[in-house]
C-alpha cells in the first residue's frame, strides 16, 4: 500500500473515531440532548399551532401550523448542532482530554471535521425528531426533499462551526451559554420562524435581511412548502460563504493552538 | 541514531516569563533517560513542546530524525506521552479510552481492540475494562495512562511523574514493566521527584534548572562526583566512647546508632575491620541520604559548581 493511501486511511479512521465518540456522547445522554428539543417543539405545535394558530388563520397561503413547521425544525437543528460542539469541545478543554487528540498525528482539519460532523449528526437527529412530532399535528407535503436535506446539513455545519469557535475562546462554562442566549435565540426568533417578514414594516424587513437565520429558515420553508420570502440561490450562497469563512477561521485557531496550547 | 535531538529550544510565555532559555539535549535511541529538576525548572514545558502540547518560541526539535516543524505527524507518531496530570473523560469506560486513543492514531478498530486488550492485561486493568474512569483508584489511572500512551506502540515514551501518588507495590510493578519495555527497544524519558526511581531505572540523566540544562551525564558518572558517603550503623551493643578511626568521621545518633562519613578512597570492608578492632559489632547499615538526591540538591543550589565540579 502506498504511503499516501495509508495516510488517507489513517485520517479516515481518526475521523470515524471522533465522530463515533461524539455520536455516542449525545446518545448516552439523549434525555439531556435530544428530548428537550422534542418537548419544546411539541409545546410550540400545541400552543402556537393548535391553540393560537387556528385563530391566526393562514400565513403566505398556508395554515399557520404548516407555516411554522420549517422554522421549528431548523430551530432545533441550529440550537442542537451548536450546543453539541460547544459543550463537547469545551468539556474536552476543561478536563484536558483534548490533549489525547493534540498529541496524536491527527491533522487539524480532521479534528475539526470530526467535531463538526458530531454536531451535524445531533442537529439532524433532532431535526428528524421534530419532523416526526410535526407529522402528528399536520400532514406535510414535501416540495423538495433534496433542498430540505441540503439546507439542514449546511445549517447544522455552519452552527457546529460557530459552536467550535465559541468553545475555543470559552474560559468557563458561563462563556458557552452567553452566545446561545444573547445571539442565537434572538436571531432564530427574529429569523421568520413564526411569521413572514412581509408582515413587517419596510424598515424592519430591511433589518431582517441581515439576519442569516432568515435565509436558512426561508430556504428550508421552500424545500417543505415551496414558498420563500427570499431567493433560494441567495440563501445557499450566503450559507456557503459563512461555512467557508468560519471553517477557515476555525482551522487558523487550531493551527495556532488558541485556547488549547500555551 | 538520536531518539531526541533538541537544539537551542526556548519558550517565553505571554507575560514574558522565560521558561526555557536555550536547551540543547540529545537522547540516544534505546536509552532510559531521566530528566530532573525542581518545581518550575522547565521540565513540563520541555516535555509539552516535544509532545506538541506547548508552542515553542524558537529552536529545533527532532525525534528519530523527523523535524517537529517540517513533519509534525511523523514526530507525533513516534511519541507516547504519559502526562503528569490525569487528562481523561471521566465518564468513559476504560476500554473505550484506550480504543479512542488508538483511533486518533489511525489504528483500525479491530487491531486497536487487540492492542488495547494486550496493554490492559499487562498493566492489570483488563478486569476493569468496563468501569468508568472516575471509579478507578489513582494508581489504576496512572497505569491506564501508560496503556493509553503505548497503544500506538511509540518508539519514544515520555513519562512525566508516572508514579506520583502510587503506593510502593504498584510503583515497583510499574518499574518492572518499564524496564521490560526499555529492554524491548523503547526509548524512555522519565521525569520524577523520586530520585531513587531515576537512580534505579535510568542510565543517563539531565538536570534542568532555571530553564537551562545544568548537567547532562550518565547516572554512574554523576554518582562518581560524590567525594564522601554517609552511612547510619545500627550497633549490637552500646558504645560509650567513640573510637578514632583514620579516614572515617564518626558521630553519635544515640547509644546504639552511629553515623559514619567516609571518603570514597576507603571501603566498607575497611570500616568494618576498624570497627571490629575496637569491639564494635554492626547489625545493619543504610545510606543516610539517597546519593542522587544529595547531588541533585547540590546542583540545584549551585554548591557543586562552587566546589569546582563540572555542573
Amino acid at each position: 500500500m502506498s504511503a499516501g493511501r495509508h495516510r488517507w486511511i489513517r485520517y479516515w479512521v481518526t475521523f470515524q473515531t471522533i465522530l463515533t465518540k461524539e455520536i455516542l456522547r449525545f446518545s448516552r445522554i439523549w434525555v439531556q440532548t435530544v428530548l428537550p428539543s422534542v418537548i419544546t417543539t411539541t409545546l410550540y405545535f400545541v400552543i402556537f399551532g393548535r391553540l393560537i394558530g387556528d385563530r391566526i388563520g393562514t400565513m403566505d397561503g398556508f395554515a399557520y401550523l404548516d407555516f411554522i413547521v420549517p422554522g421549528l425544525v431548523l430551530m432545533g437543528v441550529i440550537t442542537n448542532s451548536y450546543a453539541n460542539v460547544v459543550s463537547s469541545f469545551y468539556s474536552s478543554k476543561f478536563s484536558r482530554y483534548i490533549e489525547e487528540l493534540l498529541v496524536s498525528p491527527a491533522p487539524d482539519w480532521v479534528i475539526l471535521a470530526g467535531y463538526v460532523s458530531g454536531g451535524v449528526a445531533r442537529g439532524l437527529v433532532v431535526g428528524a425528531a421534530v419532523i416526526s412530532v410535526a407529522l402528528v399535528f399536520t400532514d406535510l407535503h414535501v416540495h423538495s426533499l433534496g433542498i430540505m436535506f441540503l439546507i439542514c446539513l449546511m445549517t447544522a455545519t455552519l452552527f457546529s462551526l460557530g459552536g467550535f469557535i465559541n468553545a475555543v475562546y470559552a474560559n468557563s462554562f458561563d462563556d458557552i451559554s452567553i452566545v446561545p442566549t444573547f445571539v442565537l435565540t434572538p436571531l432564530t426568533y427574529l429569523g421568520g420562524v413564526f411569521y413572514s417578514i412581509e408582515l413587517l414594516p419596510d424598515f424592519w424587513q430591511g433589518v431582517s435581511m441581515v439576519n442569516p437565520v432568515l435565509y436558512m429558515v426561508n430556504a428550508f420553508r421552500y424545500g417543505l412548502l415551496g414558498v420563500s420570502d427570499i431567493p433560494i440561490g441567495a440563501a445557499f450562497g450566503m450559507i456557503l460563504v459563512f461555512i467557508v469563512v468560519l471553517a477557515a477561521y476555525s482551522l487558523r485557531l487550531l493551527r495556532r493552538g488558541v485556547g488549547v496550547k500555551s | 541514531m538520536s531518539a531526541l535531538d533538541v537544539q537551542q529550544l526556548t519558550k517565553t510565555y505571554k507575560g514574558g516569563f522565560q521558561a526555557l532559555k536555550g536547551i540543547d539535549l540529545e537522547v540516544e535511541e534505546g536509552d532510559f533517560f531521566a530528566l530532573l529538576g525542581p518545581n518550575g525548572a522547565g521540565k513540563s514545558t520541555f516535555i509539552g513542546i516535544i509532545s506538541s502540547l506547548v508552542n515553542k518560541t524558537s529552536g529545533r526539535v527532532r525525534v528519530f530524525g523527523h523535524d517537529l516543524d517540517a513533519n509534525p505527524e511523523a514526530v507525533k507518531s513516534c511519541i507516547g506521552l504519559v502526562p503528569q496530570e490525569f487528562n481523561f473523560n471521566l465518564f468513559l469506560p476504560v476500554f473505550e479510552v484506550v480504543l479512542n486513543q488508538a483511533g486518533y492514531y489511525g489504528i483500525p478498530r479491530q487491531e486497536a481492540r487487540v492492542r488495547a486488550e494486550r496493554y490492559l492485561r499487562q498493566l492489570d486493568l483488563w478486569d476493569r475494562r468496563d468501569q468508568e474512569m472516575r471509579k478507578l483508584s489513582g494508581g489504576m489511572k496512572r497505569r491506564l495512562m501508560i496503556a493509553r500512551a503505548l497503544v500506538h506502540q511509540p518508539r519514544l515514551l515520555i513519562l512525566d511523574e508516572p508514579t506520583a501518588g502510587v503506593d510502593i507495590e504498584i510503583r515497583r510493578s510499574m518499574w518492572s514493566f518499564l524496564r521490560d519495555l526499555n529492554a524491548e527497544g523503547t526509548t524512555i524519558i522519565l521525569t520524577t521527584h523520586y530520585l531513587e526511581e531515576a537512580e534505579s531505572l535510568c542510565r543517563n540523566i539531565a538536570i534542568i534548572n532555571h530553564g537551562r540544562i545544568a548537567e547532562r551525564t550518565s547516572i554512574a558518572a554523576l554518582l562518581n562526583k560524590l567525594h564522601t558517603e554517609t552511612f547510619v550503623l545500627n550497633l549490637k551493643g552500646r558504645v560509650s566512647e567513640l573510637p578514632e578511626l583514620g579516614g572515617f568521621v564518626l558521630q553519635y545518633l544515640d547509644d546504639c546508632t552511629l553515623e559514619v562519613e567516609m571518603n570514597r578512597d576507603h571501603t566498607i570492608n575497611g570500616l568494618f575491620d576498624a570497627l571490629s578492632r575496637n569491639g564494635i559489632e554492626v547489625i545493619s547499615l543504610r545510606n543516610k541520604q539517597n546519593r542522587l538526591e544529595r547531588l541533585f540538591l547540590e546542583m540545584v543550589d549551585g554548591r557543586l559548581v562552587a566546589e569546582g565540579g563540572q555542573a
